[in-house]
């Protein structure tokens, strides 16, 4: 039989109806729902007078409005009516909800795999792009529209063209202080913000290998960063460790059948992909992003680019945009940029090891008094979690603001957000124009990177630091 | 959805690449729990100033472009989020055919489900779809679905390569969860396979 992809097995047993020239109709296994791309999906039901056809697999958590200062005191009286509006129409139609009072709260790619909901060679979707973050478990995984949150609300399925394959390779030791967010920048640097449009990533390399389950979530979930419908990694014995003690999967019967299932969805030896690009990951260095789109990134002893050299007259343009509203001079090196803000959290970089790397590099110093630094855990689970072993305290005792699980300052539509100008080292996603709040300039960074910075004051090379990361 | 007619424009020529959604709609608007009403707030940073003023150095504020239905744009029109916001607040505001060499995956989708066209031209085609909207004063685009044809009032013409499913979507108004309820019995057909 001829090789086959993980991205082959996970699409070929999802299949519920094909015809000639039209997409194929495929299953979806589990639906997370959030209250900002749902409220218009719910209501459509209401009006064509339908139900929910699984709601056995369709789970719903309030993350993208929520304040992480008094969360029980929505001031906003619009947030306060997308939360509620979730509260009642997840009890009208049926659906589990982690609301504001559930100690398992958090953003919904945090929890998903938090809970064990995600699982291997399942097919996952939600009203947010970033849901490409299971594919870390071996997932097909991707963010829809609210059209399509009604549509799977109501049938279970989605319509979709079959994307292309995409191997990302990548080998090589990984400098200590080369985290999984430096590959994912570096990746996107490299490809482009477009360079994967159309296809589905998988992660494959001795690299990749050695990660852990939350560095792997890390890289998938910039997958759509770099234009990708999804990423997507083998599941092996990593993902077997972390999936077996999660709440919803250790009370399986089958478990051990079950573990053997999803290892043999692992990519076949010699199975083909239609793109690939080999990384080196040795010769990475941590990375910061510069201007106003997650492919504008290059490494922490790199210059700001200067547009002049660039020949290309769209590409040069885009440069001089992203340096007028980023407040950048060409040529200005990365390390003498000065920050005011550090903000550490978000699906991308916000979950327990996240937070313990981090704590390393703030643990005995004190935030430079430039900077306002806050930590927002990823889930109650992380910050239960995080106080048990005293990061908090770590946190706290340097001058970090300590706050509720939630999707805060990534994107802002909670109260934390930047001020017209104020310049930020973010652990998140994004650095368009606006997303962290209007006027805002976010410079994207790995948690410890981000952390270093909160103590200088300005971006600085966090190889240099003589301090045990461990495999972080 | 309602019908996709055709569509005949001067094109408004925005000239940024990679314009995402968090630009196309901003976040603070998002809290509505409508589909309705977004179109106010279409690229609203760079609509208005601080102060709420109009920016009139934003090309859409020209008042040629202002009554646009085509919208032109720099390669990867749409990345970002998959807030299906953006082509709610496109059409809200007007916008029925968006041409650029290149759109991000997610947004591209949610066009067809809310009746824009997405249509992808070559380089060398946006090149003179902007120069002829900004340099010509009765400069018009039409977009015909029907027939698949883009052409202009200046002679130029050729086929639009669009999905057919898509595009009887588009044209006839297909509501797609009751198209996917033909398929029903498949559905449980394969939840009871899945079970068993």
């Amino acid at each position: 039989m001829r090789p086959k992809t993980l991205f082959d097995k996970i699409w070929n047993k999802h299949i519920v109806h094909e015809e000639e020239g039209k997409p194929t109709l495929l299953y979806v296994d589990l639906h997370l729902v959030h209250e900002v791309t749902s409220p218009q999906a719910f209501e459509g039901l209401r009006e064509a007078g339908r139900r929910i056809r699984r709601t056995d697999k369709t789970f719903a958590t309030m993350d993208h409005n929520v304040p992480t200062l008094d969360r029980h005191n929505i001031k906003d009286p619009i947030s306060l009516q997308q939360i509620e509006t979730l509260a009642s129409n997840c009890k009208e139609f049926g659906v589990e909800l982690f609301d504001l009072a559930s100690p398992y709260q958090g953003i919904v790619h945090v929890i998903g795999p938090e809970q064990g909901l995600t699982r291997p060679g399942s097919t996952i979707v939600c009203g947010d792009s970033h849901t490409s973050t299971h594919g870390a478990f071996g997932a097909l995984a991707f963010g829809i529209g609210t059209s399509e949150v009604e549509h799977v609300m109501s049938t279970q399925c989605l319509w979709q063209n079959k994307p292309k394959t995409f191997e990302v390779r990548v080998g090589g030791k990984r400098p200590q202080g080369v985290t999984a967010k430096d590959i994912i920048l570096s990746i996107i640097g490299t490809i482009g913000t477009a360079g994967a449009t159309g296809y589905v990533i998988e992660y494959t390399g001795e690299t990749i290998r050695s990660l852990s389950m939350e560095q792997r979530m890390t890289i998938c979930n910039m997958s759509i960063e770099g234009g990708a419908r999804a990423g997507m990694i083998s599941p092996d014995k990593t993902t077997i460790d972390y999936l077996i003690d999660k709440p919803r999967i250790k009370s399986e019967e089958n478990l051990d059948n079950l573990t053997k299932e999803w290892l043999k969805l692992a990519s076949d030896e010699g199975a083909t992909f239609d793109e690939t690009l080999i990384l080196d990951a040795s010769k990475i260095a941590p990375q910061v992003s510069w201007g106003t789109s997650p492919g504008m990134v290059t490494g922490i002893k790199d210059k700001v680019p200067n547009p002049k050299e660039i020949e290309d007259p769209v590409k040069r343009k885009s440069i001089e945009d992203a340096l007028n509203y980023m407040g950048l001079k060409a040529d200005t090196p990365i390390e003498d940029i000065k920050i005011d803000t550090v903000f550490i959290g978000s699906c991308t970089n916000g979950r327990i090891e996240d937070l313990i790397a981090a704590s390393k590099i703030i643990k005995g110093n004190k935030v430079s008094s430039r900077v306002k630094a806050i930590v927002v855990p990823g889930s109650q689970v992380v910050k239960y979690q995080a106080e048990k072993l005293g990061i908090d305290k770590i946190f706290k005792d340097a001058g970090f603001e300590w706050r509720e699980s939630g999707c805060s300052m990534c994107l802002a539509m909670n109260p934390d957000k930047l001020s017209p100008g104020e310049r930020a080292a973010s652990t998140s996603n994004r650095n368009f124009e606006g997303r962290q709040g209007k006027g805002g300039r976010t410079h994207l960074v790995s948690p410890t990177m981000a952390a270093a910075a909160a103590i200088k004051g300005r971006f600085t090379d966090i190889r240099s630091y003589d301090i045990d990361l461990g495999e972080y | 959805m309602e019908k996709f007619n055709t569509v005949i424009s001067r094109p408004a020529p925005l000239d940024s690449s990679n314009v995402d959604t968090d630009q196309i709609i901003p976040k603070q608007f998002l809290k509505r729990i409508e589909r309705t009403g977004f179109g106010e707030f279409l690229f609203f940073d760079w609509r208005f100033n601080d102060d709420g003023t109009i920016n009139n150095k934003f090309i859409l504020n020209e008042k040629r472009f202002k009554d646009s239905e085509i919208l032109l744009s720099q390669e990867n029109f749409g990345c970002g989020s998959s807030r299906e916001h953006a082509p709610w607040a496109l059409r809200d505001y007007g916008f029925k055919v968006i041409i650029s060499t290149s759109f991000a995956d997610i947004l591209f989708n949610n066009c067809f489900k809310n009746c824009i066209l997405p249509v992808v031209v070559n380089e060398k085609e946006l090149n003179y779809f902007f120069n002829s909207t900004l340099n010509l004063e009765d400069y018009e685009l039409e977009v015909d679905l029907q027939n698949m044809v883009l052409s202009d009032n200046k002679g130029f013409s050729q086929n639009l390569d669009v999905d057919p499913y898509r595009r009887k979507c588009l044209l006839e108004g297909l509501d797609d969860i009751a198209l996917t309820l033909i398929h029903e019995e498949k559905i449980t057909m394969y939840e009871n396979a899945l079970s068993n």
